[in-house]
C-alpha cells in the first residue's frame, strides 16, 4: 500500500527539537526563525551532545553570526512564502529591514556571499519548490496551485516553472507519476 | 559546511571532455574536489568502494563502453548508500522521449553538453549553485529536476 502525505515542516522540527532538548533535560525556549534560546550556559560535552542529536535529523546549529544572520533571512522569507499571503516584490525589503534591523544592502550583499544566490532568486525557487510540492500532492489542478501562489497567469506560473527547472509543470507531473509507477510496481 | 569542499565525479569516456570539464570547474567560484572515472565499470568499481565519501553530484555520460549511462543510474537506485546522491546527466543532444526516460529512472539533472566553453562554465556554475541550494535549504531532493 503507498500513502501520499501532506506536512507541517515547521511542526516536525519543533517536534524535533522538543524531543532532542527533552532528552538532555534542558530548560529552554523556541522563538521561531530559527532561534532557540536555552536557559543555561552548555559545557563543551553537553553541546557536542546536543549537536549529535540534532545532526541525525540534519539540523546543523549555526555558529558564526554571519551564517546566523543568512539563517535568520531565510527563515523569515520561508515564513513569508508559506504563508498564503500576497506577496509584494517591493515589500519584501522593507519586511526584512523590519524583522532584522539591518539596512537592506547589508542583507542583499550578505546573502548573495553566503549562499551564491541573490535574495530575488531564492524567494523564485523556493515558490517553485512550493509549487512542486503542491503538484506532487496531487490535491489541486495547476489552475488552483496558481491561484494559491498568488501568480498573475497560468502562464506566467508556467514560464518561470519552466525557467526555473527547464521543465513545464506538466512534464514535471508526469515524470513523478511514472516514477510512482515504477516504485510501485516494485512492491 | 561553509569550508567544505562540493565533491564531484565524472564519468565519461572521452578524454577531452574530461579536461574540458576540469577546466571549467577550475574557474566557477563554489570550490569543488573533482575525480573522474572513465566507463561504467569503473563508475561502479568507485562507488562501490566502503569508505568512499559519496560524491554531492555526479556527472553521468550516456554513452560509454562496457556499461553505458542508463544501466549505471538504474544500478545506482537498488543501492541504499547511492540512491540519493543527485546525478546529472551530462550528454550529447537526445530525445525528448530519452531524456524524460532518464528522470523517471531517478536523474535529477539533465545537461546537454555545450560547445563552447564559456556556457559549460555557465551551466556547472548554476547546477552547482542549485545543487548547494538544495543542501543547506532543506529542499526535498525527490523533487529535484533541473533540465539546461
Amino acid at each position: 500500500m503507498v500513502l501520499y502525505i501532506n506536512y507541517d515542516v515547521g511542526m516536525v522540527c519543533r517536534k524535533v527539537l522538543q524531543e532532542q532538548l527533552d532528552r538532555l533535560n534542558l530548560e529552554y525556549s523556541i522563538k521561531g526563525f530559527g532561534e532557540l534560546e536555552i536557559k543555561e550556559t552548555l559545557s563543551e560535552a553537553k553541546l557536542e551532545q546536543l549537536n549529535a542529536g540534532f545532526n541525525s535529523y540534519g539540523i546543523r546549529i549555526v555558529e558564526d553570526q554571519k551564517s546566523v544572520l543568512v539563517q535568520k533571512i531565510k527563515s523569515v522569507l520561508l515564513e513569508m512564502i508559506y504563508s498564503d499571503e500576497k506577496l509584494p516584490s517591493s515589500k519584501v525589503s522593507n519586511y526584512l529591514v523590519e524583522k532584522l534591523n539591518h539596512s537592506y544592502g547589508y542583507i542583499s550583499n550578505l546573502f548573495s556571499a553566503v549562499t551564491y544566490t541573490s535574495i530575488e532568486n531564492f524567494i523564485i525557487l523556493q515558490r517553485i519548490e512550493r509549487a512542486k510540492q503542491l503538484i506532487t500532492a496531487g490535491e489541486l489542478s495547476l489552475t488552483q496551485i496558481c491561484w494559491k501562489l498568488q501568480y498573475s497567469s497560468t502562464a506566467h506560473f508556467s514560464n518561470q516553472f519552466k525557467n526555473v527547472t527547464g521543465l513545464t509543470p506538466t512534464a514535471f507531473q508526469r515524470i513523478i507519476t511514472k516514477r510512482r509507477e515504477i516504485v510501485m510496481s516494485k512492491e | 559546511m561553509r569550508s567544505e569542499l562540493t565533491r564531484i565525479l565524472l564519468a565519461d569516456d572521452d578524454e577531452d571532455d574530461r579536461i574540458i570539464f576540469k577546466d571549467a570547474f577550475a574557474e566557477i567560484k563554489i570550490k569543488t574536489f573533482i575525480q573522474t572515472v572513465n566507463n561504467g565499470i569503473e563508475l561502479m568499481e568507485h562507488l562501490n568502494q566502503p569508505d568512499l565519501l559519496i560524491p554531492h553530484i555526479l556527472f553521468l555520460d550516456l554513452n560509454m563502453p562496457r556499461k553505458n549511462g542508463i544501466d549505471c543510474l538504474k544500478e545506482m537506485k537498488q543501492i541504499d548508500r547511492l540512491k540519493d546522491m543527485v546525478v546529472a546527466i551530462y550528454s550529447t543532444s537526445a530525445s525528448e522521449e530519452n531524456i524524460e526516460e532518464t528522470f523517471v529512472f531517478g536523474a535529477n539533472i539533465y545537461i546537454n553538453k555545450p560547445s563552447d566553453f564559456e556556457t559549460l562554465k555557465k551551466v556547472l556554475s548554476e547546477v552547482t549553485v542549485i545543487n548547494w541550494q538544495y543542501r543547506t535549504s532543506a529542499l526535498n531532493r525527490d523533487n529535484f529536476l533541473l533540465r539546461i
